[in-house]
């Protein structure tokens, strides 16, 4: 059975120290909901909290309609995958699989069949009769997420899962837990700094920092639509330009530097001109002969195959990087001066305290009181 | 074709090696060749070892020993293993003075602990004396297997605890929270997750606590009485002038290797089978408790480390008291202090001469041996090294008894002398130091040395500019606690020492023997305060508080 968690003004001190003040998110029943934020953002903390394992110093956290605030750890029918994984080193796979198991009313046959599916599901049998410290970091992996939902709890708590495996793995088991999760549809509750691990594994994602949420939403809305400029840099890249907005005749321009471009996304609320911060993805330019057009002068480039990368200089003096597909033509060179142009629907324009968006399309659940 | 270089540490290698064979092996050869050599007829017979098991007045002493070791064993694991695990789950009153409590009584001289158990519990004691004047309650007897019991188990349990206390910190916070998650708490947990990780160091611990109460000779001399255990009838037999028997003594020797050997073979296999390696990302945090069960804790941890702390304070207090002849009187004063001075002053002298001696050739030996064998392992140094581990299995008064013998005739006539106690302290002590610097040096990454060569640095040069400044920390913790070892060791020193050559412990036991209680009470005061400022030294030199054996 899923669970919905509700947690209300969550409130964490260590000491002096406060880390959240009155924190609240709501988890759907079934849904893999990510906390992403740099290092020291509170991610872990709440999560721990989740979990039972810190103290709640103020707030309220349900599991459906139950406070579990003070419910122990060993109570709250939690599974937790481990940033270490917590293997127990002194017991087999399997020991370690049908650990959790022995607390519950279960015959030894049930159990034994319990843990075997799940070893099978994992893909892990083969190891079975080993010690952990002969596997290596994926297979580890796979033995703490077996040991954490073969209990068949409400909820899974996953603390930077795939943050000790190298590159490939992490993108390997990204899909293995992905797969898991769907099938066993139980509500999760996931850990990363890594923001193409969030994107890539979540229903939703609230992206955290200092203690606050940013933003709540699908990895989609959150990058095409980020609800401020902390959000619109942290995940995945974007050029912060200087601009001005004019509002004259019904028309919206946005103007950078010397160049001028009529705005159709912005919301309706916003009429009054001012100085903005406009926020361009390297992917949301592109080089037109149109002079009228931004200019710039090529700097350096990177080929990476599918894509080069151009460092670009604006006529204002300010770097950008654009993305440009990789063509059979040759690379433009270093000292090139060329003219660039906007995707105009997906720029994402900021007041300049960089707090709000301004272009429609923000879906934002946070229900926190802004900081 | 090129005549190839010897290596230095080839060199370094086969040096440690010919010492080795000179110090340890020629002797203890010697003491076996002595043990199967009859005097008189100078032929090979088994008839000492037959004397000793045809005897029961010999071979009891064998399952006296036995019996008292394997109680000692199994008493100071009930103490010291939940005292280490509350240590680290709960928040405690006082924690770190109780640690370095804990720490002095362990560093301490057992047989200290018995004299001082004596005067308060024995026939004359004043424990004794007050509960049947005030009372009229007659306290059981300590002499005996009792008083060798609870002596040897309020010195060697802190031994239990400083051994868990280390690997408690090794336990990951992580597991401990993925088996409370899964639903096990408390003393379930405690037996399903912490008590299999802790178990090779309760193993490896219990083996120390066993070989120390094998070989403890202080103790069942002073508080055994008719008790006698192995290492007193060693001692008898080699040392008494009538009934000696050297060839009789080495046939005792030998079998006493024998049963160590054993036990240290049995615990290294099981260990073997259950070893795993841990680290802690996330060390363990204390909680709070409260209530009764906050009480009960405390009470529990209170009173033993009291009852352990007791003998000590006593014989501090007593070395203040007026004396006359071997009895105490009323009144305080530094008298004992004066006559400690007059009649034994150049044992403290001999203390600092030959512990500091043996300490600097420990630390050097020790740092070598390491190195060779964590950082060239080959056939030569894995010898070294099995080499070294021998003496832990030697009881002290063996060792010295095939030092004395070996060593008592030209060419090598070292008998009487400095230079025997040194290597006897040395090699007693060496294999614990290497174990600990190996430890050191495992934790330094080779490819910290790799880039120095890589730079044009020599082996040596590598070694000394960069890998022994690495260890250094680690290595002078470990030489403090060495230290310790060194100035309370009785079992050789007793059999070595002449009138020239007295340390500070052996002086202590002497001066016990003969009834001063005062002058010994004196230099035990003296012997305490050293041990405590080589402790609060080893503090300032170690970055964390906690010692690990």
């Amino acid at each position: 059975m899923s669970v919905n968690i509700n947690i209300k003004n969550a409130i964490k001190r260590y000491g002096e120290n406060t880390i959240l003040s009155g924190l609240s998110v709501n988890i759907k029943e079934g849904e893999l909901f990510t906390l992403l934020g740099p290092s020291g953002c509170g991610k872990t903390t709440l999560l721990r909290m989740i979990a039972g394992f810190n103290s709640i110093e103020g707030g309220e956290f349900y599991f459906n309609d139950a406070v579990i605030n003070q419910m122990s750890p060993s109570k709250r029918n939690i599974g937790m995958v481990f940033q270490n994984y917590a293997i127990f080193p002194h017991l087999t796979v399997r020991e370690n699989v049908k650990f959790g198991l022995k607390n519950r009313k279960l015959t030894k046959e049930e159990m034994n069949q319990l843990t075997d599916e799940m070893l099978r599901t994992m893909q892990i049998e083969q190891y079975a009769d080993r010690l952990p410290e002969k596997l290596s970091g994926g297979q580890q992996q796979r033995v703490a997420l077996a040991r954490a939902i073969v209990i068949k709890p409400d909820v899974l708590l996953m603390d930077e899962p795939l943050s000790n495996l190298d590159a490939k793995l992490r993108v390997e088991m990204r899909s293995v837990i992905r797969d898991i999760q769907r099938s066993v549809g139980i509500t999760t509750v996931y850990v990363t700094h890594d923001q193409e691990e969030a994107m890539s594994i979540s229903d939703r994602i609230a992206v955290m920092k200092d203690g606050f949420i940013q933003h709540i939403g699908t990895p989609k809305n959150i990058y095409q639509r980020p609800a401020n400029t902390f959000v619109a840099t942290f995940i995945g890249r974007s050029n912060m330009i200087k601009g001005q907005l004019k509002f004259n005749n019904q028309e919206s321009i946005l103007r950078i530097h010397n160049t001028e471009f009529k705005m159709t996304t912005l919301k309706k609320s916003v009429n009054q001109n001012q100085d903005v911060v406009v926020s361009i993805r390297p992917e949301e330019f592109y080089i037109t002969d149109d002079s009228t057009q931004m200019k710039g002068e090529v700097l350096d480039y990177i080929f990476l195959g599918l894509n080069t990368h151009y460092t670009v200089k604006l006529e204002s003096d300010e770097l950008i990087e654009i993305v440009i597909e990789s063509s059979i033509d040759s690379i433009i060179q270093p000292g090139t001066h060329i003219h660039l142009g906007l995707k105009l629907e997906k720029i994402n324009v900021f007041t300049q305290d960089g707090k709000e968006n301004l272009v429609t399309g923000v879906e934002n659940d946070n229900v926190q009181e802004k900081a | 074709m090129s005549k190839k270089k010897l290596d230095i540490w080839t060199t370094i290698s086969f040096v440690i090696l010919i010492t080795y064979v000179l110090f340890l092996i020629y002797p203890m050869f010697n003491l076996v060749v002595e043990s199967l050599v009859n005097k008189e007829t100078q032929t090979l017979s088994f008839e000492y070892y037959q004397k000793f098991f045809q005897f029961p007045y010999y071979s009891n002493t064998l399952i006296n020993s036995f019996k008292v070791t394997v109680a000692v064993t199994i008493l100071t694991l009930l103490i010291g293993t939940p005292m280490a695990y509350f240590f680290n789950m709960y928040e405690i009153k006082g924690k770190s003075w109780l640690q370095i409590l804990i720490i002095i009584s362990s560093m301490s001289a057992p047989f200290i602990g018995a004299y001082s158990w004596i005067l308060l519990l024995g026939r004359n004691g004043v424990f004794t004396n007050f509960f049947k004047s005030t009372f009229n309650i007659q306290i059981p007897d300590i002499y005996g297997f009792n008083g060798i019991l609870m002596v040897l188990t309020l010195q060697l349990f802190p031994l239990i605890f400083l051994y868990i206390n280390g690997a408690m910190k090794n336990v990951d916070n992580t597991l401990l929270e993925a088996a409370e998650n899964l639903g096990y708490t408390g003393l379930r947990r405690f037996r399903t997750i912490v008590f299999p990780l802790i178990l090779p160091t309760i193993l490896a611990g219990s083996l120390l606590v066993f070989m120390r109460a094998f070989a403890d000779f202080g103790t069942p001399m002073l508080i055994g009485e008719g008790y006698r255990t192995f290492p007193v009838l060693i001692f008898s037999e080699f040392i008494g002038e009538v009934t000696g028997d050297k060839g009789f003594a080495a046939a005792i020797s030998i079998i006493a290797i024998g049963i160590t050997t054993i036990f240290f073979l049995v615990q290294s296999y099981i260990s073997n089978r259950k070893k795993f390696s841990m680290s802690a990302l996330h060390p363990i945090e204390p909680k709070k408790i409260s209530g009764i069960k906050n009480v009960l804790l405390h009470l529990y941890i209170y009173l033993v480390i009291g009852i352990a702390m007791l003998p000590q304070g006593y014989v501090i207090y007593t070395s203040f008291l007026n004396t006359k002849g071997m009895l105490f009187i009323e009144g305080y004063s530094l008298m004992s202090y004066t006559q400690a001075f007059d009649r034994l002053g150049n044992s403290i002298q001999n203390t600092f001469v030959i512990g500091g001696l043996s300490l600097i050739i420990i630390v050097l030996l020790a740092i070598l041996i390491a190195y060779i064998s964590v950082r060239r392992p080959n056939i030569l140094t894995k010898f070294i090294d099995t080499l070294s581990m021998i003496p832990y299995i030697i009881p002290g008064s063996v060792l010295g008894i095939s030092l004395l013998a070996a060593f008592l005739t030209p060419p090598l006539r070292l008998a009487g002398g400095v230079t025997i106690m040194v290597i006897a302290l040395v090699i007693r002590r060496l294999p614990y130091t290497i174990r600990s610097s190996a430890a050191i040096l495992q934790q330094i990454s080779i490819s910290i040395e790799e880039a120095a060569i890589s730079l044009g640095a020599s082996n040596l040069k590598t070694f000394f500019k960069i890998t022994v400044p690495m260890m250094s920390a680690g290595v002078i913790a470990g030489a403090i606690l060495s230290w310790t070892t060194i100035i309370t060791e009785l079992a050789t020193g007793i059999i070595l020492y002449t009138g020239r050559t007295k340390t500070l412990t052996i002086a202590i036991y002497t001066e016990v023997i003969r009834g001063n209680y005062g002058i010994a009470a004196a230099l035990s005061t003296i012997l305490t305060i050293l041990t405590a400022g080589s402790l609060i030294l080893f503090m300032k030199f170690s970055k964390n508080k906690d010692l690990s054996v």
